[in-house]
């Protein structure tokens, strides 16, 4: 038998339930190499080593007594974004200083719920703030790749959702909650070589995650393959009555789209991605992502998207803005950090100058400034503006096509001495994933290639609302087509 | 005629508009399941979600929503279909998101009306400019500690509806009035309960003073205030200290100000310039909402009768406008009426309710939600005037004995012989023993001096303990005397 940390999710299921091996020794054997590996990458900022495997004895009690579940004894990590109950939760920020959620998240109550087994609380940018996790409090997390030409150059694993792909690719997790509210989970899966999907907005119920942007974000998984997001995802999903945006409609089967090719399908090239001085590597990934689907019987239409190039600056209003405002209940009266202060003002000045970082409070004050008199018109309503001809784009192509393709990120990681001094540049990032935030749309991020130093490259997949199927219909024959199989350096 | 503040320079006018406050009756928050019960214990009634705990998300209350409808509906008012809730941003120690979560640009209640009747008779119309939705904060307690506050969130995420109301009026007199309106109003709905003194009613009231013909002047809004006494005075305060400004070639600045109800006088709490940006922005955790206008339909079908509504039958019965008024103020009260009327002459039932009855409750210093006698009671009581059994002076007996027993009428009547003799044998009896016994004072009736016959009454109503049927009375001593 492999070794169990080299398992999918899919065969870890079939290996539990052939009874080859125990969710226990599962468990077991993802806490030795958390252990082993957690010190240099930094993946894990809480593991729970003992619940985990009180948690993987009571998953073999059930699967005994022949009770098991969807996800019964599948280790998993949650991004410590995710309130867990009983388990401090720390958004990678100062500011909640060791807050312990009495709740749990509706999304990782629905993974307990169905058997999971939470390793521990990953590491993220500091409230899901960045494209390379090195504005977590907590440390950076370290991308288990590196170049072949600079084996020692330390390379960021992408943001926010760093530490979840981090670990992923480095077998520390079978798969992983994350969230994505510009591309935090689709640019680090990219980066780290690992699949990773951003639902459709209102999917996934965002209830107990601490909210960066609400308008925006949206709860997701990672894991390695194109089948075990799916499979997540089904456990992930499901309609809320606690969260006013979530959708009212039944979880379908993700599975089994998958497997269900892309034969007759139309698939979109938006003229608009072409950007000036995309890499050429990227560029030619992107070209035999269009072949194989081509080749299995898919129709390539090019389409435009005429407003995608206003996404960024829309995206770096609607975002700030409505997390300067979520953010304000880190104010050191009811829980969390608390900074004495000589009066009210000072309590509030000296407790979120403490507890936010620099990332933060840049994000904080662009939002504030947005939403200011005399500049609200200019700027948060003219990106709403924006936002809403982003969306008629999308609604448009939809007329001509089932799914587009697109590169997932501009390039492959970054070391993490680089694009440290020019905030604009690390939000460039986000350049292909941020318009399905935008527009409310899946989004799949799959491995697909290497570029010329050895580090993986992904392709996304970008559906119609509510028709994940579709997308990882898309995805598993790139997936397939890709015949992704090199391993990160760093690795379990 | 027109109420006006005499300056040094002649007469003003007052402006005034209101922007009320009204707390939702309801089981629950806007935005949360927990109570919203007055005088619990603090911190009590809170979920996390009123508390801004991370990662908790707003779920509107149908309930709410509904009672605003209502409210829209009493108030000859739009209802919008569409609607939305907007973030208003500030820091606060009792204000745990940051944000309070109010329906800013798009309210659910648009342009409505409500008549008001003043104190001599006249009545006038007051326009609504909007009603709309928010969540109340908490409450803060600086005097319980040296250094220290305290906060106290059981009414942070609270309903309130805010109706705000046209510069319409030009008086206190009608500021009262409409205030007074207002509750009326809603507390026949059962939308608010209006208890001012618990805070559930509360009024920003916006004064300007001007100058016969004159545009509008510059307002000051006096905050919070929280009775319709207090109201008046911060009216007529506030005008008199504008007009002083303006007389003295001072000009009135645009503030927020506080009425000082011990010292009678408005004191400012901030000017424009220290004003928040609140940096209001649509509540991203919130779809718009949207009402069905069968839904509306449905509620507007199920109200109850409003109090001018039901005035206007008060008085198509019979009832004086005044009648009508005072037995619609309170919607317990009209109850009341209709339960002694129902079935009965409805002018002797005003009557003895508005009369007798009030009398009592001021007398005992009862409220109508305890009165001393049943209404059941008091229209049985009626029943025994129409048949007779008792007289008018015989009814006031029997009514006070009911105060003082809590017995029904006819119990009391049988127990202490109080029926009306109506037996004209029994009256004859009793005025030929009165004649046989006052032989002098028959003659000298007889002899023309007309003005004897009460004492004849007099006697007879004595000798027959105050029981004979007084008209049957006057007959017989007319036919007897001669």
């Amino acid at each position: 038998m492999m070794r169990p940390t080299d398992l999918t999710l899919a065969e870890g299921l079939e290996a539990l339930e052939a009874r080859e091996i125990s969710a226990v020794e599962l468990t077991q054997s993802f806490l030795d190499a958390i252990e082993r590996l957690n010190p240099r990458l930094n993946a894990y900022i809480t593991v729970t080593g003992e619940a985990a495997l009180a948690d993987a004895a009571a998953s073999d009690a059930r699967r005994a007594k022949g009770e098991a579940r969807a996800l019964d004894g599948i280790p998993l990590g949650i991004k410590d974004l995710f309130c867990t109950e009983g388990t401090r939760t720390t958004a990678g920020s100062n500011i909640l200083g060791g807050f312990v959620p009495p709740y749990e998240s509706t999304v990782s109550a629905n993974l307990k719920r169905d058997g999971a087994v939470f390793l521990g609380k990953l590491n993220l940018d500091e409230f899901a703030m960045g494209s390379s996790n090195q504005t977590s409090a907590f440390g950076p997390v370290e991308n288990p790749w590196s170049r072949a030409n600079d084996p020692e150059k330390r390379l960021v694993p992408g943001g926010s959702s760093g530490g979840s792909a981090a670990a992923v690719a480095a077998r520390l997790a079978m798969g992983a909650t994350a969230t994505d509210t510009g591309g935090s989970i689709r640019q680090p899966a990219a980066f780290c070589g690992i699949a990773g999907i951003k639902p459709t907005y209102g999917r996934c119920s965002r209830w107990g995650i601490v909210a960066f942007a609400s308008s925006l974000d949206q709860a997701g998984p990672v894991a390695r393959t194109v089948e075990d997001n799916a499979i997540l995802l089904r456990s992930m999903a499901g309609h809320d009555p606690k969260d006013s945006t979530s959708a009212n409609l039944p979880v379908p089967d993700f599975r089994a789209a998958v497997g269900r090719g892309v034969k007759g399908l139309r698939i979109g090239v938006p003229a608009e991605y072409r950007l000036d001085g995309l890499a050429p590597e990227i560029a030619a990934l992107w070209d035999q992502g269009l072949d194989w689907l081509r080749a299995e019987g898919a129709e390539i239409v090019p389409i435009s998207l005429p407003h995608a190039k206003y996404a960024l600056p829309t995206y770096y209003v609607v975002a700030p803005a409505e997390a300067s405002s979520n953010l304000a209940r880190y104010d050191g009266v009811r829980f969390g950090l608390r900074e004495k202060g000589s009066d009210l003002k000072d309590l509030y000045e000296r407790t979120r100058a403490r507890g936010f970082g620099a990332e933060v409070r840049r994000r904080i004050m662009i939002g504030t400034y947005v939403l200011s008199a005399g500049y609200y018109d200019a700027y948060y309503l003219k990106a709403q503006k924006v936002r809403a001809l982003i969306r008629r784009d999308f609604e448009l192509a939809w007329g001509k096509v089932d799914a587009i393709l697109t590169p997932a990120t501009p390039s492959a990681a970054f070391g993490m001495d680089e694009k440290q001094d020019d905030p604009v540049a690390m939000y460039l990032n986000d350049i292909f994933t941020v318009t399905a935030n935008l527009a409310g749309l899946p989004g799949l991020a799959v491995p697909a290639g290497l570029d010329g130093q050895g580090l993986p490259l992904g392709l996304q997949v970008i559906g119609r609302a509510f028709d994940e199927e579709t997308v990882f219909a898309v995805g598993g024959v790139i997936e397939r087509a890709a015949a992704f199989s090199a391993t990160p350096q760093v690795m379990a | 005629m027109t109420y006006t503040i005499e300056g040094e320079t002649g007469p003003w006018e007052v402006v005034i508009g209101l922007e009320v406050h009204a707390q939702v009756t309801s089981h629950a928050k806007l935005f949360s399941g927990a109570a919203t019960a007055f005088g619990a214990e603090p911190n009590s009634q809170v979920s996390f979600v009123d508390a801004g705990f991370p990662g908790m998300l707003p779920v509107i209350n149908e309930a709410c929503i509904a009672q605003a409808v209502r409210t829209g509906l009493g108030l000859n008012a739009e209802i919008h279909l569409w609607s939305r809730f907007d973030r208003k941003n500030y820091f606060y120690a009792d204000l745990p998101q940051g944000y309070q979560i109010s329906q800013y640009a798009h309210p659910i209640v648009g342009k409505g009306e409500v008549e008001v009747t003043l104190a001599d008779g006249s009545t006038k119309i007051i326009g609504v400019t909007r009603l709309h939705l928010e969540q109340d904060a908490g409450k803060s307690l600086h005097d319980q500690h040296p250094t220290k506050s305290f906060i106290d969130l059981n009414r942070s995420g609270v309903a309130l509806m805010e109706i705000v109301s046209e510069p319409d009026m030009r008086s206190p007199e009608e500021a009262g009035a409409y205030l007074a309106k207002l509750r009326q109003i809603m507390r026949y709905l059962g939308t608010c309960d209006g208890n001012m003194d618990e805070g559930s009613m509360r009024a920003d009231v916006n004064v300007s003073v001007r100058k016969a013909g004159e545009g509008f002047r510059t307002r000051c809004e006096v905050k919070n205030v929280n009775s319709i006494r207090f109201v008046m005075q911060a009216v007529e305060a506030e005008a008199r200290r504008q007009i002083e400004v303006w007389e003295s070639g001072g000009t009135v600045e645009q503030e927020t100000r506080l009425f000082d109800t011990a010292r009678g006088v408005t004191r400012s709490m901030r000017s424009k310039e220290d004003a928040h940006d609140y940096r209001y922005f649509p509540d991203p955790d919130l779809p718009p909402l949207v009402l069905e206008q069968s839904w509306v339909e449905q509620l507007k079908a199920s109200l109850p009768e409003l109090p001018d509504q039901r005035r206007a039958r008060y008085v198509a019965m019979g009832l004086s406008p005044y009648d009508a008024h005072v037995l619609t103020i309170e919607r317990e009260t009209a109850t009341f009426f209709e339960t002694v009327a129902k079935g009965r002459d409805a002018k002797v039932a005003a009557n003895w309710v508005t009369g007798d009855f009030f009398a009592a409750l001021n007398r005992l210093k009862r409220d109508i939600s305890d009165p001393p006698v049943t209404a059941q009671h008091l229209g049985e009581l009626l029943d025994l005037l129409a048949d007779k059994t008792l007289s008018g002076a015989l009814a006031k007996q029997v009514f006070e004995a009911m105060i003082e027993t809590g017995q029904a009428p006819s119990v009391i009547v049988e127990e202490r012989g109080l029926r009306q003799v109506t037996d004209t044998g029994a009256i004859e009896a009793a005025v030929d023993a009165i004649m046989a016994a006052n032989a002098d004072k028959v003659a000298e009736y007889r002899g023309g001096k007309e003005k004897l016959f009460g004492f004849f009454v007099g006697q007879t109503m004595k000798a027959m303990a105050g029981k004979g049927n007084p008209a049957l009375v006057n007959e017989v001593l007319k036919a007897k005397l001669g």
